[in-house]
């Protein structure tokens, strides 16, 4: 009964944390696209970027208004379902919040005279606020994030069985690996923006090739598509390399190593099986883990056999998210070399159909990237809320029927996914050619 | 003043602000459910060109409560998110579809019939996320929460759903509402308009009266304690002093139609009466179990929480003013103009 209710905990904050994120990760990222349009229309005078600038300032309008509403639910969400958590670490993890909820009230502040002050400020002070929206954003995910790197590492307290005494909330915000995980959760926010708004304007030049408003905006987000494609892997590798060190069962859980030993191999895709402890169907690479986590070809990996049963993450679905995630940003910093070399010998950006249809595939992929980094973290840290301190059962609220709430959330998370879906396509379809540009509509 | 009586402070502060921002743009939405007369419709475009701009800004004073208060008073928070977990969990669903709909019916162009539905879902969200608040606030006064070392041990059902609870709910409903009416009537294009809200603010503010007089009734039963506090606390007798002035001119000034000021005036009633809670369960956060002291955060966690108070409130308040002056009610086009 217990089990069954911790579960449903889990799975509504998971469910919550997944929705939350998509949204969130456009508010980070679409302001800067709408900025980076609305100079480029101030540069040329162009109205196309003029009306994408637009159209990305009421993109991100909805999204920032269902992100908002999704967050303020996982505000709650953490005491609704986490009770012990929040009572005893609440104090430790308070400032990155604090912080946090400044930056969203900047957020929040400047995206409203954004959207609706364009006729009551000068154009200079309308562009500032669309870059402080932007910052704003990116700085509200910084915060939340370094939450996220305490629990995986959490530092700046004396456990103890009451709870933590000797709090040093500077030192717990700033936990060891936070300057990796916070650009590596940027990265991937506007990532997986680029990418799908490279997937949508790919979409419709394929069936309307002499779309002009369409190549315009490919050009726009090609490039951040392309930079946080390449960038993504470094950071990643360097993210990497901290979890061996500092978190080594999430390391092994990730790459199903079961056993301690030198020279590990990199295992690519396969099914672990916990029972046998084996990997059946995977590609090794010889020492590849080792080279690539201690950067020496004979590095000892420590296995899961190394910790006590209890303590392992639920291994298959670890090692096949962090699969999924290397998996997809390797395929999109590839269509990323590819996109650059066509730019860097036609000094156009590619238009090609095949190229056209590579960008359409790719397109939902950094959003993928995105929910299996996620769920790596977050599966890789469990049985553990705060690692190595508290339980995530040990955490999670008194309160039965846990399957009400769950699927609850999940009817009304699902509905206003469908709505927003359903609304973004009525915003891309009103560009189409033969259509009036879809001023109709501008407030 | 302790660090703990300064955040908590804060705490009641932010709920201040919260229903004078936040609290209106509720009260917005059931002017919209009950817009009615042949102005029907230029009553529910000046509520969505109103709330347009300054809902989400609004809202997060709500956030900035829930995160002092588990920053602060994390022991609190976790007694709180137990016991109310069912009405915090309906409050969600209230916020979550007043905010979503209200976006929707703003971008959902395709035409009348589905703008009605999401206005329909934005306007009963509006009523039941205020209605669950009040219950969650009267439970906290009222004693009914228990707890015992770490655990709450009075249900998960009862504290909430008490006559004085329900009571308190209905009292933030019309509250709100009240709030929202006397703005708008300020905010209104056409004397017709303003009449129309002019005539809802002062229906409310007798709602407002009746309503506070039944919880005032049934606080004696409902929450013996504070009930002691309204009446012996000096400090809240002042502050409920200040209502009545307060209350008394809001009427008086939207009687004989100085809008501005009845603005003011119903601002300070409503800021007054949250204060006046506030200070009436001071130094409980959860009467009777839970203090002030009794779950603050570690000295050290509260003075960084103070310092990310002050650097927070420096960086946004002039924002915020700036903000509000640009979305100052102004000229108002023509209806409809807000979708």
């Amino acid at each position: 009964m217990l089990m069954t209710d911790l579960l449903y905990a889990r799975a509504q904050m998971g469910l919550s944390l997944a929705f939350h994120i998509v949204f969130a990760a456009a508010g980070v990222a679409l302001p800067l696209l709408m900025v980076l349009s609305d100079l480029k229309a101030r540069r040329t005078g162009d109205a196309d970027y003029r009306l994408l600038s637009e159209k990305l300032a009421k993109g991100t309008a909805i999204l920032f208004a269902v992100g908002a509403v999704s967050g303020t639910a996982l505000s709650f969400e953490l005491g609704l379902l986490w009770p012990e958590f929040m009572g005893r670490y609440g104090e430790v993890i308070g400032l990155p919040f604090s912080l946090e909820g400044v930056a969203f009230f900047t957020e929040a502040i400047f995206l409203g005279i954004y959207l609706y002050g364009r006729e009551r400020v000068s154009p200079g002070l309308h562009l500032f606020s669309g870059v402080m929206v932007a910052v704003s954003g990116a700085m509200s995910a910084f915060f939340v994030t370094l939450v996220n790197t305490f629990m995986n590492h959490p530092s700046g307290f004396t456990p103890t069985p009451g709870g933590p005494t000797d709090v040093q909330p500077l030192v717990a915000m700033f936990s060891p690996g936070w300057q990796y995980q916070t650009v590596h959760v940027l990265l991937s926010c506007y990532q997986a923006s680029a990418f799908a708004m490279a997937g949508i304007h790919a979409f419709v030049l394929l069936r309307h090739p002499g779309a002009a408003f369409h190549r315009k905006a490919l050009s726009v987000a090609l490039p951040l598509a392309c930079f946080t494609a390449l960038l993504q892997p470094l950071v990643g590798d360097l993210s990497a390399k901290h979890v061996a060190q500092a978190q080594p069962v999430k390391l092994a859980a990730m790459e199903a190593q079961f056993e301690t030993e030198r020279g590990a191999p990199l295992r690519l895709g396969g099914l672990p099986d916990v029972e046998t402890e084996s990997v059946s169907w995977g590609l090794e690479i010889p020492k590849g883990l080792s080279i690539l986590a201690f950067a020496d070809p004979d590095a000892e990996v420590k296995g899961l056999k190394e910790f006590p049963r209890d303590e392992w993450p639920p291994v298959s679905k670890v090692h096949l998210s962090f699969q999924l995630m290397v998996g997809t940003g390797s395929l999109m910093a590839l269509l990323a070399l590819v996109t650059l070399a066509y730019r860097v010998r036609k000094k156009v950006w590619p238009d090609g159909r095949r190229m056209m249809w590579a960008w359409l595939l790719t397109g939902p992929l950094g959003v993928v990237a995105m929910e299996a980094g996620w769920l790596v973290t977050e599966w890789g840290r469990q049985p553990w809320i705060v690692r190595g301190v508290m339980r995530t059962s040990a955490a999670v609220t008194p309160v039965p029927h846990l399957y009400a709430p769950f699927w609850t959330f999940t009817a009304v998370y699902l509905f206003l996914g469908a709505t927003v879906v359903f609304l973004m396509v009525r915003q891309v379809a009103g560009t189409l050619p033969g259509r009036n540009g879809g001023n109709s509509d501008v407030h | 003043m302790s660090t703990e009586a300064l955040i908590g402070f804060a705490v009641a502060g932010t709920f201040v602000l919260y229903a004078l921002f936040g609290g209106a743009d509720f009260g917005g939405g059931v002017w919209d459910l009950l817009a009615s007369g042949p102005r029907k419709k230029e009553q529910r475009a000046l509520i969505a060109h109103a709330l347009g701009p300054v809902w989400e800004v609004n809202h997060i004073w709500l956030i900035v409560g829930l995160v002092l208060t588990f920053s602060g008073f994390p022991r609190a928070f976790a007694v709180l998110t137990v016991a109310l977990h069912v009405p915090l969990t309906l409050l969600l669903l209230g916020i979550v579809f007043r905010g979503a709909a209200f976006t929707f019916r703003t971008y959902d162009t395709r035409g009348d019939a589905v703008q009605r539905k999401w206005g329909l879902v934005f306007s009963v969200a509006s009523v039941i996320a205020p209605l669950l608040l009040g219950m969650c606030v009267g439970a906290v006064v009222s004693g009914g929460i228990r707890v015992e070392g770490h655990a709450v041990v009075s249900g998960f059902f009862a504290p909430w759903l008490t006559p004085f609870a329900w009571a308190v709910g209905v009292l933030a409903l019309c509250l709100f509402a009240f709030l929202a009416a006397v703005y708008l009537s300020h905010e209104s294009p056409t004397p017709e308009l303003r009449e129309d809200f002019r005539r809802r603010a002062l229906g409310s503010g007798v709602a407002v009266f009746a309503t506070a007089f039944v919880v005032l009734l049934l606080a004696r039963e409902g929450a013996p304690r504070v009930w002691q506090g309204l009446l012996l606390s000096p400090f809240a007798l002042l502050l409920h002093a200040g209502t009545a002035v307060a209350a008394v001119a809001a009427f008086a000034l939207l009687w004989t139609r100085r809008f501005k000021w009845a603005r003011v005036a119903a601002a300070t009633q409503v800021g007054f009466i949250i204060l006046g809670w506030a200070a009436s369960q001071h130094p409980y956060l959860v009467v009777p179990d839970v203090t002030l002291s009794s779950a603050a955060a570690s000295p050290t966690a509260q003075r960084m929480l103070l310092v990310a108070l002050v650097v927070g409130a420096l960086a946004v308040l002039p924002t915020l003013v700036f903000f509000y002056r640009v979305f100052r009610p102004g000229p108002f086009a023509s209806p409809g103009e807000g979708k």
